[in-house]
This record gives structure tokens, sequence and C-alpha cells, in this order.
């Protein structure tokens, strides 16, 4: 047992390490060090514009979706040395964050159901940053229950008519093409009859309007399709297939290994240590320190838990399902923690922005968390994997599996 | 990175659960939770035999000279099966002392017999209510004899050794704490059974009058001794409630798969699904915690007091969460003395406490960040 590379592994860290350090935005540095989850910003810079810039460098010299075939605009590199790269990059990863769905979902499901020239002319400008891609699934009518989605997509010739829309898609506003998910079928039961395509988010048709969250920002949106038109060619598997071809984005989704997930912990072990209470420092009360324990082990926990995986990468083996708790604990977790911060600063934890305390790293952690238990997978339907997929329990019993779509109920009352 | 067991241990792992499988199973546990044998003397030998009792004492001491890791794979098997052996207080306490701080002599007299299963042994450090701390250790020790009472002593009515913790100084700082041991059938110790949350585990109150007794480790140095005895342990108990959590885990998914109430298996509610997802997390961070333990140990790295407390703490809520719900899924039928949820239910309560409760362990992993961060 250790944490040692192997010699090929040494090797590699060595060589990322010193591209990186001859290469990243290191005047972003400290502030990408100090963001938190609801505040990743750059007070003198577009984000965006950094972000793209660094990923551009990245590809120009071969670092750029490391596990993609080169073909593409990857590296072909294994696992590991993808881990070992997000470990080397640090900070500078935040930037990635824009590309997430990109890369991790658009790009795979891609790979996997499109044409060959079709890879050849998308994706490697997709590594590269150079388009941004989004993904088109949830509907109002259809959030954890995605095949319960209404888009439709009607045949006209060599085309499809698209009518109908989509909401929480994360980035649409800056992105040029996305993954949709349509109904091609009304009449037969709901997983059977979708079908998936790409489109240019420039179509003719194509509205995005931003949501403003409950946190008062906009990181998602609404996308309205009025008889967009999609070419054939941009259907990704068969006709009736989309709900065969979505398990593989999601698949992809869910099995990023190695990606920190935001706990707060840090944060708030930062912050009790130099916090002064009535009675003393913080860090010396016995109720803050038993709070602090209890996150601190579950921090820990995840932490090695990410490391099992990666040993499992590290030996060429596919890594266990033990990784599938890491949203669901770090989700409600970082909630948690964000309410305690605030409940140390007394009545002024009411406070937020600028003038508060740590200007506001907490309550804006506290605002953008419900957003974590539910984004990517609900809390309970990340319970309903666990239980179905680790522990074997059986599925829920769905009434409508067998009912054609169309004749569904769509109102409770 | 290789953070996970070799083959070679995770082969031993199997051979270990194989064993118990046969040897030790939910009623052979039975005779000693009703109270018809002190402890399971046929599997105590067994495991003597296999080369489980001394897997981490040195060959030149009678064991079989592996390590901690392979140790640490044998005690979550253990724990799997809810072993009703002294194994904790003889293999993690009083040979860990012993290899911690035992003088050659005390070595050769005590571990061979230990490996061999011909000794028990165990740690008499708790006096009444309280967790560790040099102030509670009010047993004294002068020119050679103790004196005072221990209580509760885990295994102490069937040990044949003690390592005793003694106050040596006149304070309660930890320089007045020394070790002594004591071999318990030289007569100056009066031993009473106590009842307890576990009864497959026997808890004693010992009372040390004019006992004699020799220095294990320097004078004064008793405590930091101790510390380090206490954090091995913790990581290889934590590596009995992994198991523990383990086989609650899995009784409580069976059964629900098994029963069928309102004309469906109740696995298929989610309210129970859910319960048991729970279950599952809590059994995996304990695990990760203890493998992060389980390594800090083995390579007696600096990170231990922090490793060995996260494990402790992780691996503790974890055993009492499925242990606790393993008895909810069962419904009415858990609460039975019939059926096995109340054996792990008491264990993993039992197990909360004896080296300390968790408030102790909270306290102790903020000291011990803290002291990582200011260095």
């Amino acid at each position: 047992m250790n944490f040692d590379d192997t010699p090929q592994e040494a090797e590699f860290r060595a060589t990322a390490r010193a591209w990186i350090g001859a290469n990243a935005p290191k005047q972003y540095e400290e502030e990408l060090r100090k963001s938190s989850l609801g505040r990743t910003v750059l007070k003198n810079a577009n984000i965006l514009e950094v972000a793209k810039a660094w990923q551009k460098k990245k590809a120009d010299a071969g670092w750029a979706c490391l596990h993609w075939p080169k073909e593409y605009g990857g590296r072909g590199s294994s696992p590991i040395e993808r881990v070992i790269w997000q470990q080397e990059e640090g900070p500078f990863g935040q930037l990635s964050r824009m590309f997430i769905i990109g890369h991790g979902m658009c790009g795979p499901t891609m790979m996997a159901f499109a044409r060959e020239e079709h890879k050849r002319t998308y994706l490697p400008p997709l590594a590269s940053g150079e388009k941004v891609w989004c993904q088109l699934f949830s509907e109002p009518a259809g959030g954890s229950d995605v095949a319960g989605l209404r888009t439709r997509a009607e045949k006209d010739g060599d085309d499809w008519i698209i009518n109908g829309q989509k909401i929480w898609t994360s980035g649409a506003h800056y992105s040029d093409y996305g993954i949709l998910l349509t109904r091609t079928d009304p009449t037969v039961p709901k997983h059977k009859g979708l079908t998936m395509f790409f489109l240019d988010m420039k179509s003719p048709g194509v509205e995005v309007r931003p949501i403003k969250q409950a946190s008062g920002a906009s990181d998602f949106n609404e996308v309205y399709f009025t008889n967009v038109r999609i070419p054939d060619h941009q259907r990704l598997g068969e006709v009736g297939d989309g709900w065969n071809v979505s398990l593989t984005t999601l698949m992809n989704e869910r099995s990023a290994i190695g990606a920190a997930v935001s706990t707060g912990f840090p944060e708030l072990f930062e912050y009790c240590s130099s916090l002064m209470l009535d009675d003393g420092p913080a860090i010396e009360d016995r109720a803050v320190r038993s709070k602090l324990a209890n996150w601190a082990v579950k921090a820990s926990g995840l932490k090695y838990t990410s490391m099992r995986a990666i040993s499992a990468l590290s030996k060429g083996e596919r890594p266990g399902p033990e990784n599938s708790i890491g949203k669901l604990v770090a989700g409600s977790m970082i909630q948690d923690v964000a309410t305690y911060a605030l409940d140390l600063q007394g009545a002024a934890g009411v406070v937020s922005g600028e003038d508060a305390e740590l200007a506001g790293r907490f309550q804006a952690m506290l605002l953008r968390a419900p957003g974590t238990r539910v984004e990517g997978g609900t809390d309970e339907i990340m319970r309903n994997i666990i239980a179905e997929r680790v522990l074997g329990l059986p599925g829920d019993i769905r009434v409508d599996k067998d009912v054609p779509f169309n004749k569904i109920p769509t109102k409770g009352r | 990175m290789n953070f996970d067991f070799s083959d070679d241990q995770k082969q031993l792992r199997d051979q270990a659960r194989k064993f118990l499988a046969e040897k030790c199973s939910p009623k052979a546990v039975r005779v000693v939770l009703d109270g018809k044998a002190p402890y399971d003397k046929e599997l105590w030998k067994g495991l003597a035999e296999m080369g489980f009792l001394g897997v981490a004492i040195p060959e030149e001491f009678g064991g079989a000279g592996a390590g901690h890791l392979e140790l640490c794979v044998i005690a979550e098997e253990m724990g799997r099966a809810n072993a009703p052996v002294p194994f904790s207080s003889t293999v993690y306490l009083a040979a860990e002392a012993l290899l911690i701080a035992g003088s050659d002599a005390q070595k050769k007299k005590w571990l061979p017999a230990i490996a061999a299963g011909e000794a028990i042994g165990t740690l008499a450090l708790f006096e009444g209510k309280g967790n560790p701390s040099p102030k509670n250790v009010k047993l004294t020790a002068a020119n050679g004899v103790l004196n005072g009472v221990k209580k509760p002593v885990a295994d102490g009515a069937i040990a044949d050794l003690a390592v005793v913790a003694a106050r040596t100084g006149s304070g309660g700082r930890e320089n007045d704490i020394s070790l002594f041991l004591v071999d318990l059938k030289a007569g100056g110790v009066e031993v009473k059974s106590l009842t307890n949350l576990d009864p497959t585990r026997g808890q004693a109150e010992l009372t040390f009058k004019d006992c004699k007794a020799e220095l294990l480790g320097a004078a004064g140095e008793g405590w930091s001794i101790l510390t380090q005895v206490l954090d091995r342990a913790a990581v290889l108990c934590a590596f009995e409630q992994v198991g523990g959590s383990d086989r609650a885990l899995e009784m409580g998914r069976d059964y629900a798969l098994d029963r069928i109430a309102f004309g469906r298996q109740i696995g298929s509610f989610q309210a129970v699904k859910h319960m048991l997802a729970d279950m599952y997390v809590s059994a995996t961070l304990a695990r990760s915690n203890s493998y992060y333990g389980a390594w800090a140990l083995s390579t007696n790295a600096a990170e231990l007091p922090e490793a060995a407390a996260a494990a402790r703490i992780s691996a503790t809520q974890a055993f009492q969460h499925c242990a606790k719900n393993n008895i909810q899924v069962h419904g009415g039928m858990g609460f039975t003395w019939e059926f096995d949820c109340h054996m792990y239910y008491r264990r993993a309560n039992a197990m909360a406490l004896g080296l300390g409760s968790l408030s102790y362990w909270e306290d102790q992993l903020i000291d011990r960040m803290r002291k990582k961060n200011a260095a």
C-alpha cells in the first residue's frame, strides 16, 4: 500500500508539471485558489475568455482532453494520466468548468454515435475550447424522469423539425453546439420513442433565455425551439434509440474520477482556525470541534475513496462503485457547512456580498448549495442508483413503463 | 499509486473469512452470548494455529512476522464474524504495547505465548467514567507494587496479562504516568466480572492490592506509549468496525430482498432503499478512512495520529449507523433475541466506547489537525 507513482506515472507527472509551470496563467492562480462554490470570479478579467485561452494553449501543446484519441484533438492518454493531469493542473482546473459538459458528455456521445466525418469536423474544436457545447436533456416535465420529455422532432424530408422547450441547460448562452434529446414517437412507451441529435445553437428558431436562479446568479438557461430544422445526418443513433444513446452520455457524467468534489470543509476549517467567538477561539470550542471533526472525516473519507478509485485506474482495473457516493455526500455537506459558518457569525451572518465576513464567501455558498443536491442527479436519484446498482435492490415500480407516452397523465390534480 | 491491499493480503483476508465462516458461525457466537462460556476457546486455539494471533509479531518472538496490513485484513474479518474472543485486547493492545515499549526479556516472555494462544492480554486504563486522560489515572505505583481499581477492563476476567496505567508522579500530568506489566495469575488482583452491553466480549473490574508489577518502558513515559498504543488500536479496531458495518449492511440488504409486505419486496420501497444506500455511504467512507489509517500504521508515518483519529471516528459512526438501521430494516424481528441483528448493535455500541468515546476522538482529531497545520 502506497501513494507513490509508478516510474511511468512519475515521468508523466514531471512533464505535465513542467509544462503547466511554464504556461499556466499564474496571474489568476490566487483568485482561482480562493474560489469556492457559488463564487468563481476574476476581478479584472472575463473568466470565459481566460478559460478559452487556457484551453487553446493546452490543445496546441497536446494537453487538451487527454483521454480522447489524438485524431479527435486528444492525447490518447490512459485514465490514470488524465487524473495526474488534473492533480497537477490544480486551481487552473477551475477554468475547465465551462467545458465539462462538452468534454465529459457531448464529446463521448459524439464519439460513440456520430458519423466519422462529423467526428473529425466537430471534435477537435470542441477539445480546444474554440467551440463550446451544451447538453439539452432536461425539460420542465422531465427532470429526474428525463424520459418524460416532450420536445417533438418530426420528419420533414431529409430534415427534422423541432418544437419544444428545454430547461437547466448549463452554458447554453455561450454554447456553439448542443446534443438534443427529442420525442419522435409519442404513441409508444416513453423510453422507446426518443431520438438524439446534435445541432448548431445558432440555428434559426433557437432561443436561449437565462434562468435567474434562487441564488440570484444565472448559470443555466431555458432553451426554446420553434420550428428548428436539423438535418437527418446530425442524428445520433437510430430513430427511437435515443434513450440508449442518452445513457452513454449520462454514464460519462457520473464516471468522472479524480475530479475534486467541493465539500466546503477546507474553507470552514481555515475559517474556524482564526475565528474568535465571545468565549475565545472557535477552534477551542467543544461544540465547534465536534462539528469540524464530523465533517473532517467525511471530507477525508471522500478523498481516500477517490484515491482507491485512482489506484484501480493505475493498475489498469475498472474502479468499483465506491465513487458513486461523492456527489451525494458532498452536496448536502456543503450546504450544512455553509449554514454552520453563518451560525458562527451570529446576526452578522445575514449580511452577504462584499460587506460580509470573508466578502460573503459562505453566504454565496449557502445560496448556491441547494443546486448541488439537484443538478446531475438529485440526492434521491443518487440513492436509488446506489441501492439498485451497487446493493442490487429492486428498481422502483414504474407505472408508466408500458403505457403509450401520449396516454400518460400530465397533471396530478 | 497503489492505495489498496496487495493480492497476497487480499488472499489472506479471503482465507480468514473462510476460516471464520466455518469456525465462528452465529450459532457459535451465541454460546458466548448466552453466557455458556466466557469466550470461544476452540476458536482462539484455531486462530493461533492459523497464525492470526501473531501475524504482526516478529518471527524472533514467535510470530509470523508479516505486518500491520496483514493484521488489518484479519481484523476486518474478525469484525464481520463478530468473533467472541479477546482478539483486540490481546493483539491490538497488549501485544502492541509490548512491541512498542517492552524489554527484550518482556517480549520473549509474553509475545510467543500470545502468538501461540497461550496468553490472553489486555490493557487496564480506565477507572470508572471518563475518557483517556492522565488526570483520570489514580491507581498508584510505588516500590514495585500497584494499588487501585481499574474498570472497565475488556476481557479482564479471562486475561493472563495486563498492561496497567499507573500514577508514578505526584500530579495528573502526562509524565506522571507509567505503564506496568502485571501477571494476573500471580496474585494481588481481585477480579470481578461486569455485565455489559456486549456479552460476547467480557468486561471486568480489577482491584490491585499491593500487586507486584514490572515497569513497561521508562518511568514517566507511560502516557506517550499509551497514546501510540491507542492510535494503533484505533486503526485496527476501525477495521473490525468496517467488517461489522459491511455485515450489518448485507444482513439488511438480504432481508429487504426476502421480505414481502404490501405485496412487494420491502427493498423496493424508497424509504428502505434509501436507508440502505445511506448505510453503504457510511460504510464506504469508513473503509476509505481506515485504509488511510492502515497506510499510516504500516509505514509508521507522521500522519498516524491524525489518520488513526479519523479512522476511529468514521468507522465508529459507520458501525453504529449500519447496526442500528439493520434492525430498523428487519422491523419487529430485528428486535428479537433470536435474530442476529442485536449482536452487531451490541458490538457496535460497545466498540464505540472501548478506546475512548467519539467525543474524545473528535477532540483528538482537531488537536492533531491543528498540530499538522502549525508544523
